[in-house]
């Protein structure tokens, strides 16, 4: 296996000691197929031990390694170092608050989240003795790629609209309503068109599409984003406009 | 926060952008034509007199100026949000007015023709 | 151990430069501008057809000008640059499933520049380019 000496330069804060964050570069002999989480061990490991990030499957399913590299959200185990030329600047995911080196708080995330009521909200109550929610594979499809998120906030990291204006709910909330709303067993869109259609909800979004350009799960937010503009918009004719129209 | 009403400046958007998106190329280049000096037949006073004279006419043209004149707008309204511009009601209202004026002007001067 | 997590600001009017796919956001968001001056140049242009052969007549011998070529070329290209973003996007607000399948996206756009094509061409065609 051949080796290169890699160089990054790393974002460091420690909320005990310091008040801004500074970088830190570190030199590490990494094989020649590892990812940049694999060079952040090995400083862990070898170099400084204070070095703080999160990870965990190392297979880009569980979403934990969110980081800025190169100024650009990506999954610190689906970034190989062989795509990087020079010292590679690593920093905590961009628009959330550090709590400690390149460890983010994301609890603005989780709270927006809970918000859009991710579950199932059945259409008809049934009770367990009749058997199971049926749907065809049709009806599958027309979901399945927006249940892929897994909540990494790539997404996040890459919307300026929400850099610009915090209390936008944000790409991945709102795609997981919007993954709700097409499942055939759900009947909960117009409790979820009180957070979705809302300022802070889709009307936020201007359509950058940077969210669906750096999605490492191809759920292409944007895509759910449009979508429910369009429905909002239907829903606010029938409304306003429709005598006796109601959402 | 309540529902927005966004989809009153939202939906005229669309519609303006698909307007824009097809036929705002070509009209450009039938100008652009006739800035080079090769005034195209149909841009002749009879000819466009004669179109803007016809009832079609009048609603082709109003559709695309008016909806045209909105879309416009309504991203430029965001596009100053993203520079930076914060005083977004101050830019929403200069904008939305300006292209209302616009448009009744066009229906003014159609109903003239 | 307390937790004093650090806010990063978002840069309000710079924060664009920062990765190529803002810029090229910024600009098609900006094609707005030149679309924009050229309908008011179109609002003019009813003003004068309206207002009699001789006007309309002026406008057009107005309009060949350096500045206006000029104007013309930047509303053109703003123009195109609007029509090829905004066919691109139609693929993502209106997914069309059949069956257990979507029509690729590709296919949904790619209709969208063939009739902005035939219509560009009968458009020509009416105003007696060829």
């Amino acid at each position: 296996m051949k080796e290169r000496l890699v160089q990054l330069e790393v974002l460091r804060y420690n909320p005990d000691i310091d008040t801004e964050a500074r970088f830190q570069r570190y030199e590490v002999v990494c094989q020649e197929e590892w990812v940049v989480l694999d060079a952040l061990n090995k400083i862990k490991a070898d170099i400084d031990p204070t070095l703080n990030f999160r990870w965990s499957c190392h297979m880009a399913v569980c979403g934990s390694c969110g980081m800025m590299i190169n100024g650009e959200p990506k999954l610190s185990c689906h970034a190989f170092l062989r795509a990087y030329e020079g010292v590679i600047r690593v920093e905590p995911l961009a628009h959330f608050p550090i709590e400690r080196d390149l460890v983010t708080a994301p609890d603005d995330f989780m709270e927006k989240l809970k918000r859009v009521k991710p579950y199932i909200i059945p259409k008809e109550e049934k009770p367990i003795s009749e058997g199971e929610y049926k749907q065809t594979p049709a009806q599958l499809m027309k979901f399945r790629q927006y249940s892929m998120c897994i909540n990494c906030m790539l997404c996040y990291a890459a919307c300026p609209e929400y850099g610009l204006e915090p209390e936008f709910i944000g790409p991945a909330a709102l795609t997981m309503a919007h993954r709700y709303n097409q499942d055939s067993r759900d009947g909960g869109r117009k409790e979820r068109q009180e957070v979705v259609a809302t300022h802070e909800g889709v009307w936020t979004c201007t359509f950058v599409g940077a969210c669906s350009e750096v999605c490492p799960a191809h759920v292409d937010p944007a895509s759910a984003l449009q979508q429910m503009k369009i429905t909002s918009s239907i829903d606010w004719i029938v409304e306003h406009l429709i005598p006796g129209g109601k959402s | 926060m309540a529902k927005s009403h966004k989809p009153v400046v939202w939906f005229p958007f669309a519609a303006g952008g698909t307007v824009i998106a097809f036929f705002i190329p070509v009209i450009v280049f039938l100008t652009f034509l006739a800035a080079l000096g090769h005034v195209p037949a149909g841009l002749s006073y009879e000819r466009m007199h004669a179109f803007a004279g016809s009832g079609l006419g009048k609603l082709i043209i109003f559709g695309v100026v008016s909806l045209s004149l909105w879309s416009s707008a309504h991203r430029l309204r965001c596009t100053c949000f993203d520079f930076g511009l914060r005083a977004d009601t101050l830019a929403a209202t200069v904008l939305y007015i300006g292209a209302i004026v616009g448009s009744l002007l066009s229906a003014v001067y159609l109903l003239q023709i | 151990m307390s937790r004093r997590p650090l806010v990063r600001e978002c840069p309000p009017t710079t924060w664009y430069f920062r990765q190529p796919r803002y810029l090229r956001y910024m600009s098609r968001e900006i094609t707005s501008i030149f679309v924009g001056a050229y309908c008011v140049l179109l609002v003019v242009a009813l003003q004068r057809l309206a207002a009699g052969p001789a006007a309309w007549e002026a406008f057009l011998l107005g309009l060949r000008s350096a500045d206006s070529i000029v104007f013309h070329l930047l509303a053109l290209a703003a123009a195109s640059y609007h029509a090829a973003t905004w066919f691109n996007a139609t693929q993502k607000a209106m997914p069309v499933q059949i069956g257990e399948d979507f029509v690729p996206g590709n296919l949904i756009s790619g209709a969208h520049y063939v009739a902005w094509a035939v219509l560009s061409v009968v458009i020509l065609y009416l105003a007696g380019v060829f």
